[in-house]
């Protein structure tokens, strides 16, 4: 027995978030005795196995169907191989990919599944701890299941580092989908941007309702600029149309998690701030030192932004 | 075309959540109840379909009676069927709750046709499953894809192209019609009630059903509030002058060049 | 570092004022205690700035001018320049309009108080109004009362400059997201009341000399902690802003079009920007309790927009798109059940808190009055009493302990909520929450089917329907207009003539009477009091000056013994009385005050035949020798079963001559049917307050405090000052000997007879003594050098004289008897004859001698 990791990659790019899934498996496995396993779906992800032995699955099951990804293709995947893995549990990281792949899965399969978890005692019945309210709440609960199926919350658990020289065991399993499994895959992309997103950028600058205007974010933008950063911004200022609803950090926006967030003119309503909390660091720019973001940042800097983040940028 | 959204009373998002002393919910005394954020952007999208293709709109809800507030603001924007799954309780697990959708979508397409798109909000504002929608969809085999930011119908109107917007960029997924999708906040951008769209709102016949779907594997034991770390903050300065003290600290992490 | 405004900043330990609350209130206060010449002053609030989520933060922010009621008349206008002062209004003008006869009639009574307030208005024919506001449908309305000078105004912006006048002025420091957890106090000598000594909060203690309590919606909440009550209630005002709409966003403007109350549904329409915000004032009512409201953590939108409950608004919806086609397919782009504050009486809550010396009260204030309720605390801190207006309505002392709860609090609120935009006539009763406090002849009365007015918390009789009889003895008419008729008897002028022609007994029982006892009680009562407290067996009538030497009061006080001194006064000024006795007090324990109130009932037995009714209870001298005017006579009265001991006091204030009985409480009812048997062969007669009050009064002259009294008027304008001024000192004494050395004074209080009551549909009117103005012969209202307006004070019929009678002040110079003037009653003109600075009845005082 063991615990299953399924490795969310992009045409076999590993996804960063997988890493978190691969400790939070960890956690899960130690409790149990067992070993962690990973499951990678999908020919495009056959370089990945070392990277998941790196990570410590000991073995690693791959599925090499063709095709792009497809959330119903995936699921079907994991539902076919539940049976012939028996894993004591599958665990995924809860990004928009891995929590529909383990829901579609749940579905076929007609077992629960629990998303965004933070914590888990594995049992007979496992404990588990979730995040509702996009992370203001968390949800104590109890999982009855013949298979547990669980994400993990993004950002929740730190990745780890790879322990170097590692050599993965890889198993091939041929799964034959049903026709209708290949009516979602993903028939065409978009490239919007090639550089830094909100996601990916070491550095966000953000703005709020005190930057006042769609015109108010060039100051951002020349900062965001000079440091190597994006901008985003909180649901005000998507509410107000001074900026597209793609750059809105927040619960119903983008979870970032840069190395520095600068949040300017940011109340720090609840819904921003869940969505801004994993940046390791925060420097809130406000005239109002009592400010929700100014009293939760790490830094802060009192006074008008329109002041402050120009004389930053020029050093 | 038919389109169905399915939408969730929540209590209203935007203020710190209290937990009841029991814990077994949010004190929404305050706070007022909504649809999600994402649903109402489901439920615009609904009716721009409809405005766009012809054909109707219904809304779908499981919950408590007063969930007729969120079927009659669907009303007061355009939509003009309603079905409320009174099930007495928020507290349905979401195994529980896509067996009763799946239910009451089957007997409202019996009835009146099958729906060509059914609408779904990628996820609930409070509890967060993310898999009613999917479960669902899976039931009525319908295609299903999640997270989507932006949607068009083919000219034939065989397929729905929805758009999901990722890092760099947009997946673009063609789902054969007919089909279910969760969409996200940001695909519409949500109209408020006209004075005489809520008005007409109040004439809406609601259709009311039950449903004797058997609970799932997940219960909920209780609620609690994360612990926050609370760091005192370093005030680096004050204005202009504090620019310098800002540097540095970019410095120190490793982010000035 | 900075050395303010950071979270983790702590506050003083030690201020002289601590302001709570940073909303329009707070922060206007705080700006004219600075210009006052405060220092040391800390502001609190526990929300952020520069808005703290109270009630400031969504007022609709606009300010009609014209309202009946002085106070709120004139604070409103002087509210609107003090924000034209700093610039933060734009003059959008605003128009009510009518969709009702009675509302016509009531654009006539509000033309009325526009002339007397100064303020430019106009009525519009529906025609006149669609020019001004073209997308108004004027086939659902009958007319409009136009007001050029209706103001919108950023409050918000304006607490800011007064808050920042007060920073550079006086260095105030101020306290954002700083709650208060408790207000600390100590006991005060004698009293009994207890004293402010800090505000603790969660950023640390501040010892305080003052402590002003301005949170809005949460007042008594932070009242409480130092054990002091704010009666108000937190209730629900729900507006939606829909749009946008092109007419709207084409004038590129916050405001362009006038401001529209649609008064028959009580609801308002205002364009702010592209959007059209619809307020309304005609859903049920809703309360609160302060504990209910969330924090500002807690709040969606802010602690005071709570969720908005759309089915409460449904019926404003038709309502306003009947007057407003656009508005239907507008987007209710937001919506709130937003707070307000609520009091009891609809009057605000100013001045010093009764239970807490230094903890002031400048609570349910709204935005249109903020600036100029903030200068009257301001004021009323520096100078002992407010200076720009009297503000007796509006002070926190009015109220008594049964209006402080919460279910009356709670139920008066509910019931005038909906007269927010109510056509409420000045003699208005209140439906609920009756028979608080009744006489100890209450089942008497009833038994004579009394009509009962309330006054504050007391039932007294206003006309006894068993009297009905006398109508039709002295041919007594109804009046011809309903509105003239409303809260009026014909009844009252039978009672009043039958007092002149034999006896009448007047309950008044409702008489607050405070006992002032102690070795130094006669010092301390000269203090309070103009004229020289009495010996022992007489009272004296007189005046209590303010510092500024305007009328405080104005009662009888009597000199029980050598050292008690009993002050007997209205129930209207009881609280603010009482109050005013604890404020001045000796607090070394040489003088002890007692309310006697509940124990003791006084009767009035006036008439022609009053000494032959008392004169069978009882064998003591009744003579003027025996029992001269202002005298206490302490005597037995026969009554069934035996005698009981009662005070009588010679003294009238309705024209004939009888006295004040006072007896025990318990022995009212025996003294009233001794009365009633003595005087069932004399006419006697069972005698409501409308002739005690109004027309007995009115035929003499007598003047009332808080109608004819107050504190912008002093003694010789109000023809109460006498020869000579005592020696002893006494409150406002320097402020009236200067008054006295300036000569004549400018106004003189006068008595006018209404010579044609006819209008001009041939209807016969009578004016209701509510600030009508008095105006010359060209139709001019009549200021003075200070601003004061010639206005009605009371208004009532003269039975005795036949003719309708006016009290006002006039300018001296038309104040000789038989000038010719003019009063505006619904917006037409009467003419009136002076009669003089004394009453038309018996000029000579026969009766009281005879």
């Amino acid at each position: 027995m063991s615990v299953l990791v399924v490795v969310e990659h992009d045409r076999g790019a590993m996804a960063d978030a997988s890493l978190e899934a691969f400790v939070f498996a960890r956690s899960i496995a130690d409790q149990l005795g067992e070993p962690v396993e990973a499951l990678l779906i999908g020919a495009d992800a056959a370089g990945l196995a070392d990277v998941c032995a790196a990570h410590g699955a000991v073995a690693v099951h791959h599925a090499p169907i063709a095709g792009d990804y497809g959330p119903e293709a995936y699921g079907m995947v994991i539902a076919s191989l539940a049976p012939v893995l028996s894993p004591s549990g599958i665990v995924a990281c809860g990004t928009d990919r891995g929590n529909e792949v383990l829901a579609h899965a749940a579905a076929e399969l007609d077992l629960p599944f629990v998303a965004n978890c933070v914590a888990v005692t594995a049992a007979d019945e496992w404990e588990l701890t979730r995040v509702q309210w996009g992370g203001s709440l968390n949800e104590e609960a109890r999982l009855t299941s013949t298979l547990p199926i669980v994400s993990v919350a993004h950002h929740a658990v730190d990745a780890e580092e790879a322990s170097a020289g590692a050599t993965a065991n890889v198993m091939e399993h041929i799964v034959e989908l049903p026709e209708w499994a290949s009516r979602s895959l993903i028939q065409d992309r978009v490239v919007l941007s090639e550089g830094l997103t909100l996601a990916t950028a070491p550095i966000v600058v953000g703005g709020g309702r005190g930057v006042g205007s769609a015109e108010g974010f060039d100051v951002l933008e020349a900062l965001a600029a000079k440091l190597g950063g994006v901008v985003g911004c909180s649901r005000a200022v998507t509410n107000n149309g001074w900026r597209p609803h793609s750059d809105q950090v927040g619960q119903t926006g983008t979870r970032i998690a840069p190395q520095l967030y600068i949040a300017c003119g940011i109340s720090g309503a609840i819904q921003h701030w869940v969505g801004a909390k994993a940046a390791k660091k925060i420097l809130a720019i406000n005239t109002d030192p009592a400010a929700n973001m100014v009293v939760k940042a790490d830094y802060a800097v009192i006074g008008d932004l329109f002041e402050v983040l120009p004389a930053i940028e020029q050093g | 075309m038919r389109v169905l959204v399915c939408v969730k009373r929540v209590p209203a998002p935007g203020a710190k959540i209290n937990i009841t002393d029991d814990g077994q919910a949010v004190d929404a005394t305050n706070l007022g109840h909504t649809m999600s954020p994402h649903e109402e952007c489901a439920l615009e999208l609904a009716v721009q379909l409809v405005e766009a293709h012809g054909g109707e709109s219904h809304v779908l809800t499981l919950g408590v009676a007063e969930a007729d507030e969120q079927c009659r603001w669907a009303a007061s924007i355009g939509v003009t069927k309603a079905t409320l799954v009174d099930v007495g309780t928020m507290g349905w697990d979401p195994q529980r709750t896509a067996t009763a959708l799946t239910d009451a979508i089957r007997s409202i397409e019996e009835a009146d046709g099958p729906f060509d798109v059914i609408i779904f909000g990628n996820e609930s504002a409070d509890t967060g499953g993310f898999q009613v929608g999917i479960r669902t969809a899976r039931a009525l085999d319908r295609p299903m894809v999640n997270a989507i930011k932006g949607v068009s119908i083919s000219d034939d109107g065989a397929t729905l192209e929805a758009q999901r917007e990722i890092d760099s960029g947009m997946e673009v997924y063609r789902l054969p019609m007919p089909c279910a999708i969760g969409v996200k906040e940001g695909i519409t951008w949500p109209r408020y009630p006209t004075m005489r769209g809520r008005l007409a709102s109040k004439k809406l016949a609601v259709d009311v059903a039950g449903s004797d779907a058997a609970p799932g594997g997940q219960t909920m034991v209780r609620l609690n509030r994360p612990e926050e770390t609370v760091s005192e903050t370093v005030i680096l300065g004050e204005g202009a002058a504090a620019a310098p003290a800002v540097v540095e600290l970019l410095k120190e992490l490793g982010l000035w060049s | 570092m900075s050395e303010s405004g950071f979270p983790s900043t702590a506050v003083p330990s030690s201020a002289r004022v601590v302001v709570i609350g940073a909303g329009i209130v707070g922060n206007c206060l705080v700006g004219h205690l600075a210009r006052l010449g405060w220092t040391d002053m800390v502001l609190l609030d526990k929300g952020p700035l520069p808005n703290p989520g109270g009630s400031t933060g969504h007022a609709s922010n606009f300010i009609f001018p014209v309202d009946h009621n002085k106070e709120m008349a004139l604070l409103g206008v002087q509210s609107a320049n003090q924000y034209r002062d700093v610039e933060r209004s734009v003059d959008s003008g605003g128009i009510e309009v009518a969709r009702t006869q009675e509302r016509m009639d009531e654009f006539d009574r509000r033309m009325t108080s526009a002339k007397a307030w100064g303020v430019e208005a106009e009525m519009l024919t529906p025609a006149q109004v669609k020019e001004l506001v073209p997308f108004i449908n004027d086939e659902v309305i009958l007319g409009g009362f136009h007001c050029p000078s209706v103001s919108v105004v950023d409050s918000l912006d304006t607490g800011t400059l007064f808050r920042n006048e007060a920073i550079e002025k006086t260095g105030l420091q101020v306290f954002a997201n700083t709650e208060v957890l408790d207000v600390e106090t100590e006991d005060e000598p004698a009293t009994g009341l207890q004293k402010v000594t800090a505000v603790v909060t969660d950023k640390g203690r501040i010892e305080a000399e003052y402590v002003v309590v301005a949170c809005g919606v949460w007042s008594n909440r932070i009242a409480n902690m130092a054990g002091a009550t704010i009666p108000l209630v937190p209730a629900v005002h729900q507006m939606a802003d829909v749009g946008p709409m092109d007419v709207l966003a084409e004038t590129q403007s916050e405001i362009s079009y006038p401001i529209v109350r649609d008064m028959d549904t009580f609801c308002y329409e205002r364009q702010s920007s592209g959007s059209m915000e619809v307020g309304s004032y005609a859903h049920r009512p809703i309360l609160h309790h302060p504990d209910d409201i969330p924090s500002n953590d807690e709040a969606a939108l802010s602690p005071t927009e709570m969720p908005f409950t759309p089915d409460d608004f449904d019926q404003q919806m038709e309502e306003a798109i009947e007057l407003m086609d656009m508005l239907g397919d507008a987007e209710i782009k937001y919506a709130i059940n937003g707070l307000l504050s609520l009091t009891p009486d609809a009057m605000p809550c100013l001045g010093e808190t009764t239970e807490v010396r230094n903890l002031w009260s400048a609570a349910a204030v709204w935005v249109k009055e903020g600036p100029g309720m903030a200068q009257v605390v301001a004021e009323w801190m520096t100078y002992g009493y407010p200076r720009v207006i009297d503000a007796h309505g509006a002070d926190i002392a009015r109220f008594y302990d049964h209006e402080r709860n919460e279910d009356h609090i709670w139920s008066r609120a509910e019931e005038h909520f909906n007269k927010t935009y109510g056509i409420v006539h000045p003699a208005e009763q209140w439906e609920n929450r009756r028979n608080l406090q009744v006489s100890p002849l209450f089942e008497r009365q009833e038994a004579l089917d009394a009509f009962f007015f309330q006054a504050r918390t007391w039932e007294r009789p206003q006309w006894y329907g068993s009297n009905a009889d006398l109508v039709e003895r002295y041919g007594v008419k109804e009046r011809e207009v309903e509105w003239d008729n409303r809260w009026w008897s014909p009844i009252t002028v039978g009672e009043h003539l039958n007092m002149r022609e034999n006896c009448g007994v007047v309950d008044l029982s409702a008489f607050q009477i405070f006992e002032l006892s102690g070795p130094g009680a006669v010092e301390f009562a000269d203090f309070l009091c103009v004229n020289k407290i009495s010996a022992p067996g007489r009272s004296t009538y007189t005046p209590w000056l303010t510092p500024d030497g305007g009328f405080h009061s104005d009662l009888t006080m009597h000199r029980m013994s050598e050292d008690v001194v009993n002050v007997v006064t209205g129930v209207f000024d009881g609280g603010r009385d009482l109050a005013w006795i604890k404020k001045y007090m000796p607090k070394d324990g040489s003088v002890t005050v007692t309310d006697r109130t509940l124990e003791t009932s006084t009767l009035g037995v006036w008439g022609p035949n009053a000494p032959a009714v008392v004169a069978k209870l009882t064998d003591a001298d009744l003579s003027h020798e025996g029992s001269p005017y202002g005298s206490l006579r302490e005597v037995k009265l026969r009554v069934a079963g035996g005698e009981i001991d009662a005070t009588l006091f010679r003294i009238s204030y309705v024209g004939d001559s009888g006295w004040e009985i006072y007896v025990a409480w318990d022995d009212a009812v025996k003294l009233w049917d001794a009365l009633m048997e003595a005087g069932s062969d004399l006419g006697i007669r069972a005698t409501g307050g409308g002739v005690y009050g109004t027309s007995g009064r009115l035929e003499k002259g007598y003047r009332l405090q808080g109608a004819e009294l107050e504190s912008e008027y002093n003694p010789l304008e109000a023809g109460l000052a006498r020869p000579k001024v005592k020696s002893a000192d006494f409150i406002g004494k320097d402020a009236y000997l200067a008054a006295r050395a300036a000569g004549d004074p400018e106004v003189l209080m006068c008595t006018l007879t209404v010579e044609d009551q006819t209008d001009s549909q041939g209807r016969t009117r009578w004016m209701q003594g509510g600030n009508e103005p008095i105006c010359d012969m060209d139709g001019n209202t009549i200021f003075d050098s200070h601003g004061r307006v010639s206005r009605v004070t009371t208004a009532g019929y003269g039975p005795s004289v036949g003719k309708l009678i006016l009290m006002a002040y006039l300018p001296a110079a038309l104040a000789e008897p038989g000038t010719n003037l003019q009063v505006m009653y619904m917006n037409e003109f009467f003419p009136v004859t002076v009669v003089g600075t004394d009453g038309p009845f018996d000029p000579t005082d026969s009766r009281l001698k005879g």
